[in-house]
């Protein structure tokens, strides 16, 4: 194609401005890495040059840390929101799509509209729920809000308007029933998007910050991110081990990314392109 | 094992109204599909056929009458239960499943054994020319075949009605020839009763053993297709079937009288002492024949000419005159027939 | 008619019900309750009422409009700079060439960062005694720190937070980007029109809704902005209290919002109406501007 020819002197300008601003953007997570990988007395010596590899400041992070249940709690807080997400959205979507039912534009209204309210405006209110109902330092305070979004019924229900009315009719003359049709049709045919949103609340879930940090004092329940953020402020004297902390937390989740990077892809630009 | 009541598959219409929010898409049709018939409703878009349609196949509640299948009042019957089969314009197949799931599906929504139900779309898949495709995909297929898979679909139930609503028109003009044939040869061998739903009055006349010509939600016409097209009983009909369609003259043109006169294309000739005149506008030759078109009184006229008629130009002033047996009178406000 | 509708509703109780039970528990009933709260003062479970013009002496106390101040500022620097850059590398990147995919990867990968490791990370990239910069770079990196210094912190928060948000950006300009027709850039090149010239007549008329959609998500996050506030500076360097965005004043510690529902819910509740305004003004401006095709 002419208009993607490049010539090769300017060829090599992009790549040099390519790897330069790859070289900025991996720059905080290098250093981090690096000084992971040294002994504690070494760990800021030459911040930019490895040296004197070990494992053992890892390995101490790991123990000190308790990452291995933050990790924990947060992999269960996560996949019981994806999935109890993905699973109401799904529900409510296909009642919203397929059905026909008094009220229905209303409470689609309703329900778009919470889009609107950001967390921060609920999270007192909520906190005292979880309070009164004893439920502070539970899995239970950890999940429950978030079980259901305006978010992920909008995401599937678009998708779910593209499939055509005639299928639903042909597969209701064949006697199918709605609950049929919903797990044979609906969502084979929307993996891809299912999939998306998936990944998408997995992250957003695991991501959580300020909820957690409301909800609970119990270290039990720190989930990845409030740990690291007591490891912070518990081991001031020890930088080095919050920096392999951090490292160990931020693993799991780039290999989630490389794996699913296109369901991200295609999770984050929903709604984005075309508005 | 399953079985297929043998009942009889007649299928009547009651006084049958149809309101969307108000607005009627069908008004009081009346109309009585014999058992085995291949009947056509035919009209233009909007004028009400595929809602009539979906109501017979359950798809919508009529808002007043009766729809009755065989002898059993079908009108609280979900369409599941009708023992009715539809085959949609889109073809609706399921786009994540292969063509031998697709056909197989009906059988298995009915939980009929896997063994039978293979052998039953296998059967319908030979007798469409399917089965080398049944592995693959819809999407992998081309528009021709899609439509045999929901035609192999519908048949896989042994339904006693089958709907079909525009079926063809997806298709290339050569495609849809011979699928019409095919069509009429699926009809003989499955002795069922066929509804058809169609704009086109080519597939009409070809392929049906009655029509129901509709217009504006209500029935203009039902009969043979010879009948409709020799004995219109209204100037709507009269202009919808036939290609080109039927010339309408104003009263007075033709012959004396309050009436409106209708008249084929074949059935006018040009004649030096025609008694009436027409300035010739456009000629267009088919081959087989040549489609002279003019106007009377500025009043646009087709007329139908052998191949080997003389050659006409435009700006001719030709004599025009109309067969006695080729006049159709229509009562010039309810345009209604007159003679019947 | 009528038959038909009800005929389905108790299936569609069912199926919503879920839902509706999590959002009006959990987003319509706490904000309503919020909303009430706001007019309370509470200290630990005990409170009583000021009635409803505790929202306007909330608005017009120093803390609120100091906040509200700070957090105008940080999304004046976040949402420009991290949108500029944002479309510079996706714009780097779009080209096809060998290795692109690699450099997508990496543009991407910071999306994978929490709030809280992406602000660990930059909190010791900024540390003075043992940070990177401090080390390399010396002067006001270590001593004060940017962090320490009241006129640097903003900004060091900034960096951090527009360093975590470069790749949700990045991912969603590519795919404005890769969603332009690919015969408008013909018709451009074959009317004369020069590279700079294509980027702004085609590209960017054509990406304008994704540029819309990105720059309400990056203005909703500066403003819900609270990990990055927390871990970095809390609200500090005191007394200025220059990073004590509203969102950190509603939920921050050592505030005079701590451990006061009542107040917590005044500051979030006025949160939300100026976002709501935000959103508003933001659509009604931006929307006008964009292109939308057919």
């Amino acid at each position: 194609m002419a208009i993607d020819h490049v010539s090769s002197g300017r060829k090599v300008g992009r790549y040099i401005l390519l790897a330069l601003m790859a070289a900025v953007v991996l720059f905080p997570i290098y250093v981090m890495v690096i000084a992971s990988l040294k002994p504690g007395n070494k760990a800021f010596v030459h911040p930019l040059l490895p040296g004197d590899f070990t494992f053992s400041t890892l390995r101490e992070a790991w123990n000190s840390g308790s990452l291995g249940r933050a990790l924990w709690v947060s992999t269960i807080v996560s996949v019981i929101v994806t999935l109890a997400e993905v699973i109401t959205a799904i529900l409510a979507a296909y009642a919203f799509v397929f059905l026909k039912f008094p009220g229905q534009k209303i409470i689609f209204a309703i329900f778009l509209a919470t889009l609107l309210v950001p967390l921060e405006a609920t999270l007192t209110v909520n906190r005292r729920t979880m309070q009164s109902l004893g439920w502070l330092n539970s899995y239970k305070a950890l999940t429950l809000p978030f079980l259901a979004t305006a978010f992920g019924i909008f995401m599937i229900r678009q998708v779910f308007l593209t499939i055509p009315k005639e299928m639903r009719e042909a597969a209701s003359m064949d006697g199918l029933g709605h609950i049929g049709f919903m797990y044979e049709v609906a969502v084979p045919l929307s993996r891809p998007t299912i999939g998306a949103l998936a990944l998408f609340s997995f992250l957003t879930s695991w991501n959580q910050y300020l909820w957690p940090n409301l909800v609970t004092t119990n270290a039990k329940y720190n989930t990845v991110q409030t740990g690291l953020k007591a490891l912070r402020f518990a081991s001031l004297d020890k930088p080095n081990l919050v920096i392999a902390g951090t490292v160990i937390v931020a693993l799991p989740i780039f290999v989630v990314l490389i794996a699913f990077q296109r369901q991200l892809v295609r999770g984050l630009t929903a709604g984005a392109v075309k508005g | 094992m399953m079985t297929y009541p043998l009942f009889v598959a007649q299928v009547r219409l009651e006084n049958i109204t149809k309101q969307f929010d108000g607005v009627t898409a069908v008004e009081d049709i009346n109309l009585d599909i014999a058992d085995r018939e291949f009947m056509i409703l035919l009209g233009p878009s909007g004028c009400g056929k595929s809602t009539l349609l979906r109501m017979i196949a359950g798809l919508e509640d009529p808002t007043e009458g009766k729809v009755w299948i065989g002898d059993t009042l079908v009108n609280d019957v979900l369409p599941k239960v009708r023992d009715v089969a539809m085959v949609f314009q889109s073809y609706a197949l399921y786009p994540h499943k292969t063509v031998q799931a697709n056909i197989e599906f009906p059988l298995k929504v009915r939980k009929v054994d896997k063994v039978e139900r293979a052998a039953a779309a296998a059967a319908a898949a030979e007798s469409l020319g399917l089965t080398e495709y049944m592995q693959r995909k819809p999407g992998q297929l081309s528009g021709g075949q899609r439509q045999r898979v929901a035609l192999a679909r519908a048949i896989v139930r042994k339904p006693a009605v089958f709907c079909m609503d525009e079926p063809l028109s997806n298709l290339d003009a050569k495609l849809r020839g011979e699928t019409r044939a095919e069509l009429i040869a699926l009809h003989q061998r499955l002795d069922s009763t066929f509804i058809y739903v169609t704009h086109d009055q080519v597939e009409a006349m070809t392929m049906g053993t009655r029509i129901a010509v509709m217009s504006r939600g209500r029935i203009e016409q039902v009969g043979t297709p010879q009948d409709v097209y020799d004995k219109p009983a209204s100037v709507f009909v009269a202009q919808f079937v036939g290609m080109p369609p039927m010339n309408i003259l104003p009263p007075g043109t033709v012959e004396g009288g309050d009436h409106l006169v209708g008249v084929r294309p074949e059935d006018l000739q040009i004649h030096p002492t025609g008694a009436m005149s027409m300035i010739v506008t456009l000629v267009e030759h088919l081959g087989h024949e040549v489609l002279v078109t003019g106007t009377i009184d500025g009043r646009r006229v087709v007329v139908r000419e052998p191949a080997g008629a003389p050659d006409r130009r435009v700006g001719d002033v030709v004599g025009l005159d109309a067969t006695e047996s080729g006049r159709h009178r229509f009562d010039a406000t309810t345009q209604r027939r007159i003679d019947g | 008619m009528k038959k038909r509708r009800w005929r389905d509703a108790g299936l569609a109780a069912v199926l919503i019900g879920p839902s509706a039970a999590v959002l009006g528990l959990f987003v319509i009933y706490p904000l309503l309750k919020a909303v009430w709260l706001g007019r309370e003062r509470c200290s630990n479970a005990k409170c009583s009422t000021n009635g409803w013009h505790q929202y306007v002496d909330a608005f017009r106390s120093n803390e609120f409009q100091d906040a509200l101040v700070v957090t105008l500022k940080y999304a004046l620097i976040t949402v420009p700079i991290g949108l500029v850059l944002g479309i510079g590398l996706a714009v780097l990147a779009d080209k096809y060439i060998r290795g692109v995919g690699i450099f997508r990867t990496i543009f991407s990968s910071t999306v994978a960062t929490s709030v809280a490791v992406a602000s660990v990370m930059w909190f010791f990239l900024f540390n003075p005694n043992i940070g990177v910069l401090a080390h390399y770079l010396g002067g006001v990196f270590k001593s004060p720190g940017l962090l320490q210094d009241s006129h640097t912190a903003l900004w060091a928060v900034s960096a951090s937070s527009i360093w975590a948000n470069l790749g949700f950006t990045f991912i969603v300009v590519t795919a404005g980007l890769q969603s332009v027709p690919k015969d408008l850039y013909e018709s451009a090149y074959v009317d004369g029109a020069t590279g700079f010239g294509r980027f702004t007549n085609v590209t960017l008329p054509m990406i304008s809704p994704t540029l819309l959609f990105a720059t309400v998500v990056l203005t909703t996050r500066a403003f819900q902005s609270f990990g990055e506030i927390d871990i970095l500076t809390a609200g500090g360097p005191a007394p200025t209290n220059p990073t004590t965005t509203l969102t950190y004043l509603a939920y921050g510690k050592g505030l005079p919002t701590s451990g006061d529902d009542g107040l917590r819910s005044t500051v979030s509740v006025l949160l939300f109406f100026v976002l709501l305004v935000l959103a508003l003004v933001q659509f009604r401006g931006l929307d006008k501007r964009v292109h939308y095709g057919n």
